[in-house]
């Protein structure tokens, strides 16, 4: 199958049904992309498809040959960061950072779609991403800040 | 002659220590400090003054033993040993350190003392010191027990302190001015006339001069780093995909393995086909392994595949099978025989019984998973001289010996590297993981192995949080509770716990049982605590705040039962009752905070708790709407008294995690066994707390304690009794077992 990766071109050589997460992780290398579930309960796997957030665990290789795939590392680095990975530096949300990968991709992609949601919006589209250690707090206010960046930029 | 026996009692907690040191001890020996494990590694011209500053002509670094599973330990330790050392974020780089006797945490001593935390009289100081002798004998490196703040405070600013008057004396040296006219400031030594001699210019030098001591720590009034906001050094790392975590790591011809043991944990394994598996694609051995098979290949995906291909005939399971006989066996534990300790008894608990009528009550707290993010995950690679071990544990020492038991190798020739955590909350204490990785790995020497554990194995031997029913009753006169008696009874978990560490279970009474229930602050005439111990039935493990986690909800629910049926407001009657003036300025914070007793509206409640666990007492009020669509948590108010808070932002963060934790395990997780395995699998069995359920919380940490103390377990405990007393004023409904949803539906 082929994909691009973060902007690079691969090739690799992998069962139809692989999981798009085992083939960014162990066959590419890309672990800032996390296993916590394997079944769609945590979002810590969460990646961009062709723009849309997926949960990399249920993408199966097959469907993911020949799309575009953004992966934490591909939507900014501390040398330039993406609005909402700013957002996350200056509320200090990590704890222990697990699904904070996952966390900021599903908010990139909500802010994507909308630059302005509300708080009813922000809970339904960031409760499918578990955090063990309870930085929900944090979360919200990572997102307000990071839409008001994104409308200002 | 009560106080005779106590005293006789706890005498067994001190003499297990001394037994599993095998040390007979004096305060010199005690006293003398551990050789500095940095000095072997030492190049010319580098300098370490003590275990934790090494400075070399290139750079600074701060070692930060206590290991970092999410709680930003790293972070902290870092700041304390800055703050004295006069260097900046940005001019030195931490590290972990290898595990070394000279990391010892004489902290965990403080819950190994069986006093109440609030004593500080003379016998309970001499107690703590002697455990903490102990410890640092026995070179115990632990993280846990909410001890890393207390253990570090001092010692690493003092490590701080000393490496900059060190090096003070090596500017002196240098440049011929006297120490006292020098000064130090973002990593360099100033001098008069405004020329800066950096550390790292110094460290030739210095590493010549003996590090003075009892240099004088600086005074809260100059701190800069201490106290304030800073930028947790991790953070950047963790927001861009860049923190390197167990799971992450990556060398030259690593291959991965999946395992699967016995579900039915503990039993044996009777046989099994691995033949489907065999032939699997990347597939490259299966291994035996202890009461289970593990899969090789060359993919983590491919070897979770074949692992569960293999067709396996498991062994019974060496407790009961089914759930409700783990209730039985509770129900039947109140019994002289099972008694483990009368823990206090105030007044005359019988007399006062039998002064009226009882109100008696139940309460039950399930088993429950730890379920840290990141699933259980280890390295290995084992040559004939030597093992290497990358992993995230909190008993790193630990590791090392017990890694030199299954190979064989001289412990010295086993080295463990400590890195992130994604969680732990207690699961990364325990050793299965590393032993399996370890069994793999030396099945195939020279290779290095990568063992990744399922989400679905991960859940199936999670050591849950340990089993617990509470038993109360009260009598209640003329408005007024005069008598409350409180038995728990539960297994225990550091006796299920320290065995599978090779450590020997401790002998004598385990106050876990009641934790933060015995040494609740308050003054009634007929006050008893009892611990019924029942016999192991589960494995079991330490889980984020381990015994007041379930017993704190039971002493706090029954008293708020109590205080209402003695037509009390449950704030005011716990205000009435605390006899402990830091414990009260908590309540007293909640309580202002959260506006209490001012009108909520229809279909409102809130409920307060107070549980005082590690040292901090902390008082909790819940808000919550009883909606149509089930209840809506949406307040919470949290007031803990540290002593002192080191990181504010950190403390905020944590107190939410520990509220959010606390909640969200009341409201819906619990492991039950059927078969003699976890019904839970997976966390859709198992979730915790949601983003849209969260609650607003508000955090004030108070600084009215004489001692320092850690954050990261306290604010569960108050957490679930607070919501069942906040339920019970909306609804009139009165939950006395965990998780609440069994009872009652949530928004």
């Amino acid at each position: 199958m082929k994909l691009t990766v973060n902007g690079t071109d691969h090739e690799v050589d992998v069962e139809d049904d692989m999981p798009l997460l085992w083939v960014l992780r162990d066959e590419l290398g890309v672990t800032g992309v996390k296993y916590g579930c394997g079944i769609a309960q945590c979002g810590a796997c969460t990646v961009h498809m062709d723009g849309l957030a997926v949960r990399s665990c249920q993408v199966a290789a097959s469907s993911a040959d020949g799309t575009e795939i953004t992966t934490i590392e591909g939507l900014g680095t501390p040398e330039s960061l993406h609005a909402v990975q700013e957002a996350w530096i200056e509320h200090q949300v990590a704890q222990c950072g697990y699904c904070q990968s996952g966390q900021i991709m599903q908010a990139a992609a909500l802010l994507d779609q909308n630059d302005d949601p509300d708080d009813e919006t922000i809970d339904i589209v960031m409760s499918g991403n578990l955090c063990r250690c309870g930085t929900y707090p944090r979360i919200r206010e990572a997102v307000k800040t990071a839409a008001k960046k994104l409308q200002e930029a | 002659m009560g106080r005779m026996r106590t005293i006789a009692r706890r005498t067994f907690l001190i003499g297990s220590a001394a037994i599993m040191g095998g040390v007979a001890f004096g305060t010199y020996m005690a006293r003398r400090p551990h050789d500095n494990p940095l000095l072997a590694d030492l190049g010319e011209g580098e300098a370490a003054f003590n275990p934790f500053v090494k400075i070399t002509s290139e750079k600074i670094t701060l070692i930060t033993p206590h290991s970092d599973v999410g709680q930003g330990v790293r972070h902290m330790q870092a700041l304390l040993i800055a703050e004295e050392l006069d260097v900046e974020p940005g001019q030195f780089e931490t590290d972990f350190g290898m595990p070394d006797a000279a990391y010892y945490n004489t902290a965990l001593g403080d819950e190994g003392a069986p006093f109440m935390s609030r004593d500080e009289s003379a016998t309970a100081e001499t107690m703590r010191t002697v455990v903490g002798y102990v410890i640092k004998l026995m070179g115990v490196q632990g993280t846990g027990g909410s001890s890393s703040v207390p253990d570090s405070f001092e010692k690493l600013r003092m490590a701080g302190a000393t490496a900059r008057e060190t090096l003070k004396l090596a500017a002196s040296q240098q440049s011929g001015v006297p120490v006292d006219q020098l000064k130090t400031a973002n990593g360099a030594v100033q001098l008069p006339d405004g020329t800066e001699l950096a550390y790292t210019e110094l460290a030739g030098i210095a590493a010549g001069i003996e590090p003075p001591r009892n240099v004088p720590l600086r005074d809260k009034s100059e701190w800069r780093l201490i106290g304030k906001e800073t930028k947790r050094l991790d953070i950047t790392e963790k927001s861009t995909g860049l923190a390197m975590y167990g799971i992450d790591l990556k060398m030259d011809g690593m291959v991965y393995a999946a395992v699967r043991f016995n579900p039915r944990q503990g039993g044996a394994i009777n046989g099994y086909d691995a033949s489907a598996a065999e032939g699997m694609r990347g597939v490259s051995k299966i291994v035996d392994v202890k009461d289970g098979v593990a899969v090789v290949a060359d993919n983590t995906w491919r070897a979770f595949q074949a692992v569960e291909a293999i067709e396996i005939d498991w062994g019974d399971a060496p407790y009961p099978a089914e759930q409700d006989a783990h209730w039985k066996a509770l129900s039947e534990s109140f019994t002289e025989e099972r008694l483990d300790s009368e823990w206090r008894h105030d007044g005359d608990v019988p007399a006062g019984l039998s002064n009226g009528e009882t109100i008696d009550v139940e309460y039950r707290a399930p088993y429950v998973a730890h379920a840290p993010l990141e699933p259980l995950n280890a390295i290995v690679r084992i040559t004939d001289e030597q093992v290497e071990i990358w992993s995230a544990h909190q008993l790193p020492r630990t590791v090392e010996d017990y890694v030199a038991a299954i190979t064989g190798h001289p412990v010295e020739n086993v080295h463990f590297y400590n890195l992130y955590g994604g969680g732990s909350f207690g699961h990364r204490l325990e050793f299965e993981h590393i032993r399996y990785a370890t069994e793999v790995a030396n099945s195939m020497r020279g290779t290095p192995v990568k063992l990744t554990y399922t989400r679905e194995e991960d859940f199936a031997h999670d050591f849950p949080r340990q089993i617990a029913m509470g038993r109360a009753s009260a009598v209640v006169k003329d408005g007024k509770l005069e008598t409350y008696d409180l038995k728990i009874a539960a297994p225990s978990s550091s006796a299920s716990q320290m065995p599978r560490a090779n450590i020997p279970a401790p002998p004598g009474p385990d106050m876990q049982i009641v934790s933060g229930a015995w040494n609740m602050p308050y003054k009634i005439d007929n006050l008893r605590v009892t611990a019924y111990r029942v016999p192991e039935l589960a494995p079991i493990s330490s889980w984020r705040s381990v015994g007041a986690s379930h017993a704190g909800f039971m002493s706090e629910g029954a008293l708020d039962e109590f205080l209402i049926a003695a037509g009390q407001d449950p704030m005011e009657g716990r205000l009435a009752l605390c006899d402990f003036d830091i414990a009260k300025k908590c309540l007293e914070a909640v309580a202002e905070m959260s506006d209490w007793g001012s009108d909520l509206g229809e279909n409102r409640g809130r409920g307060v708790a107070f549980v005082s666990s590690f040292g901090v007492p902390t008082a909790e009020v819940v808000e919550v709407t009883n909606t149509p669509d089930g209840i809506k948590i949406d307040k919470v108010f949290v007031a803990a008294d540290v002593g002192t808070v080191v990181d504010p932002i950190n403390f905020d963060n944590h107190v939410k995690g520990g509220v959010i934790w606390g909640l969200g395990h009341a409201m819906n997780s619990e492991i039950t066994y059927a078969d003699g395995m976890a019904e839970q699998t997976n966390y859709h069995a198992a979730e915790g707390m949601r983003l849209y359920q969260t609650p607003e919380i508000h955090v004030r940490g108070l600084e009215n304690a004489s001692k320092i103390r850690g954050i990261g377990e306290p604010p569960v405990p108050p957490a679930a009794p607070a919501l069942a007393n906040a339920i019970f004023a909306a609804t009139g409904t009165r939950i006395r077992e965990m998780p609440f949803n069994k009872f009652i539906s949530f928004v």
